[in-house]
């Protein structure tokens, strides 16, 4: 049996008397293209952020392809992407420097093949032409480009976009969703959180939802569609059934 | 947008080379961030040690000697001195308070960089913009007296220890200030106090007797002193004890700020 991209057991987190996380259990196959949806406030990005390490989980564990993020976080954070929902950069750096210093993090030096990837990144995210563009004078979807570029740099196997359509305008939803695509067909596991329901109803195969730090629903994505029987429902239309029930 | 391909590979990572090259490229970058602002940090302290040279020297220059040597060239190492404990002081701190206020210190938290490469990344970083500043002090000011070198090591052993102090100091404080204003409290209510209370500008034996004790409880006045013992082979007291007091204040805070780095202390929640 193949181990999973992401194992999710028991995972609880209070941040003072607010219980973000209340025993989430969750397994994502390799090569998945998994949605994560919830209100504002479900738990989604404290879940990420937990198997980012960046939270530490008050009980249970998270692994990634079978690594634990806390006991063996260097090889759980070298195989793993996360774009994060904050417009966040470094505004000292152009963007090429941005993703060859991101790339040295990883532990990738400057080499041939480096070059290479981060041009093709580059040229499929449409910033070619901005490479030695500063940060600073790129605008807020230049930016988002830039974010998901950085977690693409090292090539993750398991690839976390948070939000990664908030606020981007439509010519750029839609080729950043061709090239997440052909990662994904190309074997990577994409994980999604998103407000934009559509999206996640064409792109995800199966479809967990969050509300108040617990999973109310876990299914393919056609099984949530047909949830309700007898009503033909898009995925918008369950997902304010499942929150309200 | 181009029709996606996806032709490259890149080389297998991990162990302990992944590991070299990540505190390379924190290293780097933090000195790449400095050096881009060069003339916000590093020209601007060399200018304000230049005016505080022109100033005390033209007041004091014929009144007074220490230790035997012109009130000048006693100034110029404290001087130097001071610049490198407050610009490895800043550049840790400010580098570390920036990242967080904005939220861009993820990119340094989501790779697989262990603690202690992170801790002597930013540390080495603040040692070399330190060294800079110094250096930029020492080549104005040197113009202004004349200044010997009569222990060179002792000089170099000094500035890269008060370097390393006082930048993982501003480890500990751009990690443990949540707003610039505290970070800046601290700045403010410690580390210049500290600085200008430690023997730049006077020898402690000027002092009345109390504040001479005083004074010795205060690790800057021994960096100050054993960095100039390095100058003119005078000090008020042996650079041994200087070397040994400012040794054990940085492994003090060294392993306060590994300890805090371990936990993920105001990083990791």
């Amino acid at each position: 049996m193949s181990v999973p991209a992401i194992r999710v057991s028991g995972v609880v987190k209070h941040f003072g008397a607010v219980c973000a996380l209340d025993g989430v259990d969750l397994e994502i196959g390799g090569g998945e293209f998994f949605g994560l949806l919830g209100p504002n406030g479900a738990g989604k990005t404290t879940l990420i952020s937990a198997l980012a390490g960046l939270v530490r989980p008050d009980r249970g564990t998270l692994a990634v392809m079978g690594h634990d993020v806390q006991s063996d976080y260097r090889q759980s954070r070298r195989l793993l992407g996360v774009v994060p929902q904050e417009l966040v950069f470094d505004p000292f750096f152009s963007v090429r420097e941005t993703l060859e210093i991101q790339a040295g993090y990883f532990g990738i030096g400057r080499c041939r093949q480096r070059d290479d990837w981060i041009d093709e990144i580059l040229d499929n995210l449409d910033l070619t032409t901005k490479a030695h563009a500063n940060m600073r004078t790129l605008s807020g979807g230049m930016k988002r480009r830039v974010l998901v570029a950085q977690a693409l740099v090292h090539k993750p196997p398991v690839i976390v976009l948070d939000e990664p359509t908030a606020g981007v305008d439509v010519e750029l939803r839609q080729g950043l969703w061709r090239f997440i695509r052909r990662l994904n067909e190309d074997g990577h596991t994409i994980v999604l959180t998103t407000h934009y329901l559509e999206e996640a109803e064409s792109e995800c195969g199966r479809i967990a939802m969050m509300k108040a730090g617990r999973l109310v629903a876990l299914d393919t994505t056609a099984n949530l569609l047909q949830r309700f029987v007898g009503e033909s429902l898009n995925l918008e239309e369950v997902f304010v059934r499942v929150m309200n029930a | 947008m181009t029709a996606p391909h996806l032709r490259s590979s890149l080389p297998a990572t991990g162990g302990a080379a992944a590991d070299m090259i990540g505190f390379w490229t924190l290293f780097y970058k933090e000195v790449l961030r400095f050096w881009k602002v060069g003339f916000q940090t590093v020209a601007a302290p060399v200018l304000t040690a230049m005016l505080y040279l022109l100033i005390f020297s033209h007041v004091l220059e014929a009144h007074v000697r220490v230790h035997d040597v012109p009130y000048t060239a006693f100034l110029v190492p404290g001087l130097v001195m001071m610049s490198i404990l407050q610009n490895a002081f800043a550049n840790s701190s400010s580098s570390l308070i920036q990242s967080k206020v904005t939220g861009s210190i993820v990119f340094v938290l989501l790779p697989p960089l262990s603690y202690r490469a992170f801790g002597a990344a930013y540390v080495l970083a603040a040692v070399v913009r330190g060294l800079v500043v110094g250096l930029g002090v020492l080549a104005v000011t040197g113009w202004f007296a004349d200044v010997r070198f009569a222990a060179p090591l002792w000089i170099l052993l000094f500035a890269l220890l008060g370097g390393g102090l006082l930048g993982t100091l501003g480890v500990v404080a751009g990690i443990w200030a949540d707003k610039f204003d505290q970070l800046a409290a601290f700045q403010n209510f410690l580390i210049m106090p500290l600085t200008f209370l430690s023997g730049v500008f006077y020898s402690i034996h000027s002092l009345p007797v109390f504040w001479q004790q005083v004074s010795r409880f205060n690790p800057v006045f021994y960096l100050i002193d054993g960095f100039r013992y390095g100058f003119y082979g005078v000090s008020d007291v042996s650079p041994w004890t200087s070397l040994a007091v400012g040794v054990c204040c940085f492994c003090a805070v060294a392993a306060l700020t590994l300890a805090m780095l371990k936990r993920g202390y105001k990083l990791r929640m």
